[in-house]
This record gives structure tokens, C-alpha cells and sequence, in this order.
């Protein structure tokens, strides 16, 4: 193999052929942050309840509906339990860090920035090999679906880039485009090392020392792997499927009944937010059972009709609760 | 003569839809410009592609419609031309069509005589032409799959269009689409050019243009490349080629726009992983080209096609990141490989308790056990028809069949079921019969795939899917319209193809039995399945295939032979005749039963008339003929047998009676025409044949 190859550095110092240390973990993020902010984008912090994706965060579910622009950039750690590996498989986690961008609408030159944000973690496009290749999301549970690609980089996947369409059963309109980095793959690539766990999370920059991801995320990895494969009681994960199902369905149900009384006051203070919560944890705890090998195949289909359900119920009250406020914004 | 490009601009466009895309373009163009008189006739039309571009280039298009002279139909003579003069409508009706009152004319039509003009129609410029028909002439495109990206969604397309192109030689056209307006201004390369636009003069100068942006926009100069680019990069491996996978070149020429091509290599210890696994990774995951040598064996090499061009630096870089990719992919599938052995196959039956076949039926365990008992009586039933077979074998490579799920290779690679539970057989030693029939039992795949070669691994497969098809149908998932999620439709053609192309001993309803469900309906399904083998698999015609199966529907093999025999006779003249006999028997019967007439005790001795006594005699021969050839499977001859009671029979029709008055005698004759449609209808129902 090659023996020696050439650092991966940002495009500066190739063109010095000063080779420059590449990223830490935390410096990617700050970086992107950095360079987003700049383009005008909100930075919001992780959403604070388990969710298997950053689409899932209500900054991107329920922001892509409606009429209103939008544009937000966050860290969302996302929990897939059946990607749990017990912190033995270099390449796959339990919870990885993606760090999504909601563009809405999106912008004509969005590949254009897309590009810039390579250059601006570091990746000199003049060295590398990048295709976008069509890859289409959709996600049952959520009602929602997008046309776009993934992002190819040297033959690795980078960025998930969709134009979304379609979301919690709702056309959307105007159109949002969401990209999502995955922190660790990237990370790992600029700093060429073939464990995720041997990433640099960061330097001090005093005395140089460095931490390293595993330091920080073996731990839980294996911790959860163990829980998530082997002490989930699969009887309270149905049971909790079930509790949290039925409050969140009582509150789309509460705000039916509530749209019909006209009264905006009560409509706006309305708790659709929480609803959209119990939604995400009926998600989390099917992705549970699934890890847990309890879901067959055809129950699953099922199940992910009745968390659509959710979902869909949710976004249709929110459209309508958004509705009701912005006339009386507009009325007032 | 002018030439005309038109380029629309887009965010990458999948692969996969570019050359349908591409040739659509110029087909839609070559219309437009034809229904509008702007084509010579020695025009030429090229049509490009790249990811981020459709571009169609004419060159002999008319600058002008030629100004044509036109007809037009006025009121009737009698009211244009009164008292000698031409009346006030008349005048209107010059004034309409822009010609002076004395240059009207009467012009004879078949419903009578009405004044008419020669008007002149100028010729419109075909620049003003085009502006007005491309947007429709371009949003008419079908795709696939379209997405809306623009506010208030005025338009789906593909992707977005970023920008357009419209000129006729030097002349912008300037057309709206998708919020862009055509200009002259098209764009290179994203990375080897840059945002920098790239000018266009002419209409001709497109292709060398974009060349000069490292834009080929011509897919054909691509694949050129590649394929060229890929035997340099193969000849600096010593006794290699790349594996040839046209699929994988076409895929590749839909993903570039400047392509080079890249050599990499692999450890040789993941050499020891097997084949499949690896050019799986390589071709399916990565879209690289696997290297092999001269021998076939596959080389620790690989070939990926890069949208750019890079220097020495930029190559090692994207080398060692496609390596680095593809060792960790590889790295994980030892992984799993090791990790797998270390539970064999035997111990994994137990793990399938775990896994869910279907909630409302069982674990995959409980599937194993079915498959198990269906397979211990199919293959007796087989044997008994002195098939040789490895029983042992068989059972063995049922049981453990499904032992593959469970295995942490299965879930990374689920496209290789069966294939990594055959290998895991192989490695452990379990005996080349049991790893052959695991690693087979989804083939075929589909109608093109071949089936598998050994005796266990066909009934392995037969038995899997008769099992799912029956357990499915039990619980109502039965297919219905374009509903078919479990596949069924799939797994019941394999079943026909198999017992077909298998020539295995063995009737569908034999096989439904051993699965121990009375549905009827898995028979229907399988018919069904049946006759459509036959007709799409083997190309035979509708009615022949109804008379068959009509006949028996029942042993697959025998269908096939029968439809073969039937189509080559069907033709002639005699068979024919004998095709509308039977018809007319079924009619004769049909209705003599609806009206009472009971012919089972009749006497043949009432029948005097010549032509009575040969059809009774042709009969009876006939029956003990057809009844012998079939035995040996001898349908041409039988139906050749058949066709010669034409004459008979159509003398006996010519000068008999059936329905006579006297009910003796017409239970006698009712007795003779059943008794010749039993004796022909055992290979076919003929009255099914369609006579033309």
C-alpha cells in the first residue's frame, strides 16, 4: 500500500506544501459551525431527546413545514442501537455525531457553498475525487422523503445532501435542503486514522497533548451495545411503546378538538412540542426492539405505521397551530 | 445552414437516467423542429450528456420557415357572389384573409361551391419558434423520479436546472424554463474549471469548448477513455485485466465528466475472503472494477474511475482513500467472517428460534422444521421415480439453509444470503453437496438467472418456496394486482422453472401436498404462474397454452412438452379441422346435457351409417394410439395422429344427424362424438384453439 502518502491538509498549506496538522474533532465542528454562521445560518445546540438522525430534531421536522424560511445548523448525536457494536468494530457506533444543515429555501448556488465548506475543513478539492450520486431518502416512521445524493469523497461517503418533499405526510413548499456531515468519517479521514476511537477529539494547545475519541465514547459505546442488545426488558419496551404512544395520541386528539373551538389563544399555547417528543421517544424505543431482534418482519411494518401515524398527526396540528398564530400576527 | 444547441444545465442527474434522458432530448427536438418546417433534410442532430448536462446540437436547421401558400375556405358562392358582383360578406372574408376582393375565387367542394383565397402564410423566424416551443419542448422530459426545489413549486424536474443554453449559430435564444433564461453561457468542470463561466460564440464550437473546461460532454468519448484508460492501468499489473462489466462502464460514464482512471490495491491476506464477498464490496458498494488474472482469479487490485484529473500528489491522495475505504469494508467482512466461524452452521439452527419469519406464523426455526418435512417427502417421491439423489444431503442442507441469518455476514451483506451460508458449509467441512445446495437455493433469481445444477440444491429450492408460498397464503398475504410484498409471484415462477428446466419427476399437486395445505387457491397461484412461464419464459400463444392446461395443469414438465407438440401442429390444415370439431362436439354435448339427454347406457349396435361405424372405428384406434404415445410423451405424433381423423370426422358431420329424433339412436351418437373428445382431449382441449 502506500506507504507514505501526502497529509490532508486544508487547501493553503497545499499550496505552500506546508503541511499543516488536520483537525481535531472539535476544531471540524467549530469549523463548519464557523463557516455556516457566516452564511447566515442560526447554530441551535443538540436536541436534548434520543432521536436516530438529526432530521428527526424538531429544528429540522417541524421547521421544513410551512411557509416560514429558515436556515439552522446543529451537532445532533443520533442514536441507532442496532449499530451498536460494543466499541469493537472501528468503523460503526451505536451514536454518531452528524452535523445537519437545514436550508430553507434552499439557495441556488447550495452546491457551490457545500463545496466551500469542504475547503473550509480542510479538503483541497483539487486533490480529491468528488461525485454526488444519487441516493434518494426516506424515512417511513417520519412521512417523509427527499430526492438527492450522497456525497463521495475518494470513494467514501461524507455528506447525505437531500432536497426534501415530503414531510411528517405533508407536501412541503417552499422546498428545504438539508446536508448532513458525518462528523466521525470525516474526522477520521482528514486525520487518516482507521479507528473512529483513535480520532483526535482535541489538542490542548498549551502543552499539545491530545484526546482521543475513545477516551470519551468507548465507554458508553460498549455500556449501550450491552443494554441495547442484551438487559432491554423487551416487555416494558412494548409497555413504554404503548404509554407513550397513547399520550401522544391524546394530545393530536386534544388538538383536533381544540382547532374546532376557533380559540387562537388556547391553539397557540398548546403543547404540540411535547406531543412531537413522546412521538420521537415511540421512535427511539421501536429502534430498541428492533436492536433487541423483537420486531418480525412483518409486525414492523406495523409498528412503523403507527409511529408514522404520530408523526403525520403531529406535523398536520403544528401546520394548522402555525397557521392560526401567523393570523393573528398578521391580524394584529 | 444554421446549427442549434440547446444545453440545460442541472445539478448532478443520476446515472442511471442519463442515456434514456439524453436520446428523449434529442428526439423531442428533432420533432419540434420537424412539425415546425425548420429541418433540412440533411440535417444531423447529436445528442450529449454528463451529470450535470443534457445538450442536443442540429446542424441544418432552416433560419426561416418557407413562406407557404394557403387555401382559405369563405362563405358559399351563392352568398359571396350576388347580382354579379361579390357581395358585402365576400368583402369581409378578403378583408379577413388579407387579400384584395377581386382575387377571390370559386372553389368546388364536395358539399357545393364556396369562394375561396390563396393567401400567403410568411415563414416565422425559427429563433422566434424556438423561444416560444422549448420550454414545453423541454418540461415535456420524463423522469423517473422529479423533485420541485422552487418556491410556490411551479415545476418538476429531475433535479434542479442551474442554467440554459439556447443558440441558433451565434444567436442567443432566449427561452424561460425553471426560472433560468437561455443565454450563451455554459459551465465547466466544477473542480478543474471552477465557477468561471464558459462562453459559447457558436453553436458549433460547443463540444471543443466545454473540452477546453474539462467537460467531454460526448458519453461515448468517455466510455472511449475508460475503457482505454482501464487496459493502460491493468498493463503496469503484471499478468492482469480487469474483470469486464459492461454495466459497471456504463455506470461510470454517467458519473463523470473528465474521467481518469485510478489503480489501487489491496492486502492479499483478504484474498482469503471469498470472491463474492469481495466483488460485491468493489462493485456494488464502491463501483470499482475488480482485476483478475489471466486465470481468472481475482488479483488484490482494484480500478476506480475519477471525475477529475490530478497530479501525482492528488493521485496518491485519492489512492490511499480509496484504499483506505476499501480495506475498512474488507475489514469488516473478515470480521464478520471470523467472528461468524466461531459458531458453525449445525449450532446456528437453534438461533433461529430468534429470528422472526412471520409474526403470525413463526421463527425461522419453525420454518426449517416445515421445510424439513415437506423435503423428506418430496424427495422419496422423487426417488421412487428412480431420481438419484443424496437424501442425507438434502436434508442436511435444509436444515441448515436459513442457519445464515444469524450470521453478522448476512446482516452487513443481505444481498449474499444463501451464498454466505453455502460458503460457511464449505469452510466447515459439512460435504460439497449440503454447501452446493444452501449456497443455490435462491437461484433463480429471476426469469434470466439459470437454475441451480445439483439435484438437492433444486429441491432445497423448491421446497423453501412451495413452504413460504403455502404458510403466506394460510395467512391471507396473498398476492393481488402490483401487491406482492413477500415476492410470492417471484418464488412461484422459480417453482415452475425449476420442475421445468430440472425435468424433476414431481406434479404441483404433489408438491402443494408434501406442504400439507388443502388450498386450493396455492394451486391456482401456481397455474398461473405456470401458464405465464409458458408464455413469457418459452413464447407460446395464448390459446395453446389455455387448451393445454385445460387438458392438465398438473406436471409442469408435461405442459411444456405438450404446448411444443401443439404449437408445431397447430397449422395444419387437418389439425384445424379437428380443433373445430371438438368445439362443435363440446357445443352438441353441452347441450344435449342442459336439455336431459343421458347417453351413458347407449348402444353402439344402433349405429349403421358407413361414416358412423369409421368414426367408431377411427375412435377407438385413436384412443389406444394417443393413450400409448402419451405414455411415451410423443405428442407430435399423437397430435398428428389426432389430425388424421379429420376426414372422418368431417365426413360423419357432413352426412350424420346427431341429434335424431329417436332418443336411442341419438344417445348412441351422443355416446360416439364424447367418446372421440375423450380420446383427443387428453393432451389438449382443443376447442380452446383459436381458428383464424
Amino acid at each position: 500500500m502506500s506507504a507514505s502518502h501526502p497529509p490532508l491538509t486544508s487547501g493553503s498549506s497545499a499550496d505552500t506544501g506546508q503541511p499543516t496538522v488536520p483537525l481535531t474533532f472539535q476544531e471540524l465542528l467549530f469549523r463548519l459551525q464557523t463557516f455556516w454562521a457566516s452564511r447566515g445560518c442560526i447554530l441551535q445546540q443538540p436536541y436534548d431527546v434520543e432521536v436516530g438522525a438529526g432530521t428527526m430534531a424538531p429544528e429540522t421536522f417541524l421547521r421544513v413545514l410551512g411557509p416560514r424560511p429558515y436556515r439552522v445548523g446543529y451537532a445532533q448525536p443520533s442514536r441507532r442501537p442496532a449499530d451498536g457494536r460494543y466499541g469493537e468494530n472501528p468503523n460503526r457506533l451505536f451514536k454518531h455525531t452528524q452535523f445537519q444543515l437545514i436550508l430553507k429555501p434552499p439557495p441556488a448556488n447550495i452546491q457551490e457553498l457545500y463545496l466551500d465548506s469542504l475547503a473550509a475543513i480542510g479538503i483541497d478539492l483539487r486533490r480529491h475525487d468528488l461525485k454526488f450520486e444519487e441516493d434518494n431518502w426516506e424515512s417511513p416512521t417520519l412521512g417523509a422523503w427527499g430526492i438527492g445524493w450522497q456525497v463521495m469523497l475518494d470513494g467514501l461517503e461524507i455528506t447525505q445532501f437531500t432536497y426534501f418533499q415530503q414531510c411528517g405526510g405533508i407536501d412541503l413548499d417552499p422546498i428545504t435542503a438539508e446536508i448532513t456531515y458525518g462528523l466521525e468519517r470525516i474526522a477520521a479521514f482528514l486525520q487518516d486514522v482507521d479507528s473512529i476511537y483513535d480520532i483526535v477529539w482535541m489538542r490542548d494547545p498549551m502543552t499539545g497533548q491530545e484526546v482521543r475519541y475513545g477516551e470519551i465514547r468507548l465507554e458508553d459505546e460498549l455500556q449501550f451495545s450491552v443494554y441495547n442488545f442484551e438487559y432491554a426488558d423487551v416487555e416494558k419496551l412494548w409497555e413504554h411503546l404503548r404509554l407513550y404512544e397513547a399520550e401522544c395520541q391524546a394530545l393530536i386528539d386534544g388538538a383536533q378538538t381544540l382547532a374546532a373551538l376557533d380559540d387562537v389563544a388556547q391553539i397557540r399555547r398548546y403543547p404540540l412540542l411535547s406531543a412531537f417528543d413522546l412521538c420521537l421517544k415511540c421512535s427511539h424505543l421501536f429502534n430498541l426492539l428492533d436492536a433487541r431482534g423483537a420486531i418480525s418482519v412483518t409486525e414492523r411494518v406495523g409498528v412503523i405505521a403507527r409511529i408514522r401515524a404520530l408523526a403525520v398527526g403531529v406535523a398536520r396540528a403544528y401546520t394548522s397551530q402555525q397557521t392560526a398564530a401567523q393570523k393573528v400576527t398578521a391580524d394584529a | 445552414m444554421p446549427d442549434f444547441l440547446l444545453e440545460i444545465g442541472l445539478e448532478e442527474v443520476p446515472s442511471r437516467m442519463l442515456a434514456a434522458a439524453q436520446q428523449e432530448l434529442a428526439s423531442r427536438v428533432e420533432a419540434l423542429l420537424r412539425e415546425h418546417r425548420l429541418l433540412e433534410s440533411a440535417f444531423q442532430i447529436t445528442a450529449f450528456s454528463t451529470p450535470r448536462r443534457l445538450a442536443v446540437l442540429v446542424s441544418g436547421v432552416i433560419p426561416r420557415q418557407p413562406d407557404i401558400e394557403e387555401e382559405m375556405i369563405g362563405p358559399s358562392w351563392k352568398i359571396a357572389w350576388q347580382q354579379e358582383s361579390f357581395s358585402p360578406a365576400a368583402t369581409a372574408f378578403a378583408r379577413k384573409a388579407g387579400v384584395p376582393v377581386d382575387a377571390l375565387r370559386k372553389i368546388a367542394t364536395p358539399k357545393g361551391e364556396y369562394v375561396g383565397a390563396t393567401v400567403l402564410r410568411q415563414g416565422e423566424a425559427a429563433s422566434a419558434i424556438l423561444v416560444t416551443a422549448l420550454p414545453a419542448c423541454v418540461a415535456g422530459l420524463s423522469w423517473p423520479k422529479n423533485m420541485y426545489w422552487r418556491e410556490g413549486k411551479p415545476e418538476r424536474f429531475v433535479r434542479p436546472v442551474r442554467w440554459l443554453v439556447a443558440l441558433l449559430d451565434a444567436e442567443i435564444l432566449p427561452f424561460h424554463f425553471a426560472g433560468q433564461v437561455a443565454g450563451k453561457t455554459s459551465r465547466g468542470h466544477r473542480i478543474l474549471h471552477g465557477a468561471a463561466h464558459v462562453p459559447l460564440h457558436h453553436a458549433s464550437e460547443y463540444a471543443g469548448r466545454l473540452r477546453e473546461a474539462f467537460v467531454l460532454v460526448h458519453p461515448d468519448d468517455r466510455r472511449h477513455i475508460i475503457r482505454k484508460a482501464l487496459d493502460r492501468a491493468t498493463r503496469l499489473i503484471p499478468d492482469a485485466r480487469w474483470r469486464e462489466d459492461a454495466e459497471l462502464i456504463e455506470t461510470v460514464v454517467h458519473l463523470t465528466e473528465w474521467p481518469t482512471v485510478l489503480s489501487g490495491a489491496f492486502e492479499s491476506e483478504y484474498l482469503a475472503l471469498p470472491q463474492e464477498v469481495l466483488v460485491t464490496v468493489m462493485r456494488d458498494h464502491q463501483k470499482y472494477f475488480a482485476v483478475e488474472s489471466a486465470g481468472g482469479e481475482l488479483l488484490p487490485h482494484f480500478l476506480t474511475i475519477l471525475n477529475t484529473e490530478v497530479d501525482d500528489q492528488g493521485q496518491a491522495t485519492i489512492r490511499h482513500g480509496n484504499e483506505r475505504v476499501l480495506r475498512s469494508r474488507f475489514k469488516d467482512a473478515q470480521f464478520f467472517w471470523n467472528a461468524d466461524q466461531k459458531t458453525p452452521l449445525t449450532e446456528r439452527v437453534e438461533l433461529l428460534h430468534a429470528v422472526t419469519f412471520q409474526k403470525e406464523l413463526g421463527s425461522y426455526f419453525w420454518k426449517t422444521e416445515q421445510n424439513l418435512r415437506i423435503a423428506e417427502v418430496v424427495s422419496k417421491t422423487i426417488q421412487s421415480r428412480g431420481k438419484i439423489l443424496n437424501h442425507a444431503a438434502l436434508l442436511q442442507a435444509v436444515l441448515l439453509a436459513k442457519a445464515d441469518l444469524t450470521a453478522e455476514l448476512v446482516k452487513e451483506f443481505t444481498e449474499l444470503q444463501g451464498i454466505v451460508g453455502g460458503l460457511y458449509a464449505r469452510a466447515q467441512a459439512l460435504g460439497e453437496t449440503v454447501a452446493a445446495a444452501i449456497y443455490a437455493q435462491y437461484t433463480p433469481a429471476s426469469m434470466e438467472d439459470s437454475i441451480p445444477s445439483t439435484t438437492e440444491a433444486q429441491i432445497l429450492g423448491l421446497v423453501d418456496r412451495i413452504q413460504t408460498i403455502t404458510a403466506m397464503f394460510s395467512i391471507g398475504n396473498i398476492p393481488s394486482g402490483s401487491r406482492d410484498p413477500f415476492a410470492l409471484r417471484r418464488a412461484g415462477n422459480a417453482i415452475i422453472r425449476i420442475l421445468a428446466e430440472a425435468a424433476l419427476p414431481l406434479r404441483l399437486s404433489e408438491l402443494i401436498a408434501a406442504a400439507g395445505q388443502a388450498e386450493t387457491s396455492v394451486a391456482g397461484f401456481l397455474r398461473e404462474r405456470l401458464s405465464f412461464y409458458l408464455k413469457e419464459s418459452r413464447g407460446y400463444s395464448y390459446d395453446v397454452i389455455a387448451a393445454v392446461l385445460a387438458a392438465d395443469a398438473d406436471d409442469v414438465l408435461d405442459a411444456c412438452a405438450r404446448c411444443e407438440a401443439l404449437t408445431r401442429v397447430r397449422g395444419s390444415a387437418d389439425f384445424m379441422a379437428v380443433a373445430a370439431a371438438s368445439r362443435r362436439i363440446r357445443n352438441i354435448l353441452t347441450q344435449a346435457k342442459q336439455a336431459g339427454s343421458d347417453w351413458s347406457a347407449a348402444q353402439n349396435g344402433l349405429l349403421a351409417e358407413p361414416e358412423e361405424q369409421a368414426l367408431l372405428a377411427a375412435s377407438e384406434r385413436l384412443s389406444e394410439q394417443v393413450q400409448a404415445l402419451r405414455m411415451r410423451h410423443e405428442y407430435t405424433l399423437a397430435l398428428e395422429a389426432i389430425a388424421s381423423l379429420a376426414p372422418t370426422v368431417d365426413a360423419f358431420f357432413a352426412k350424420v344427424m346427431v341429434m335424431a329424433p329417436q332418443a336411442d339412436l341419438r344417445a348412441a351418437r351422443l355416446r360416439l362424438i364424447d367418446s372421440v373428445l375423450a380420446s383427443i382431449s387428453g393432451i389438449a382441449d382443443f376447442a380452446e384453439i383459436v381458428i383464424a
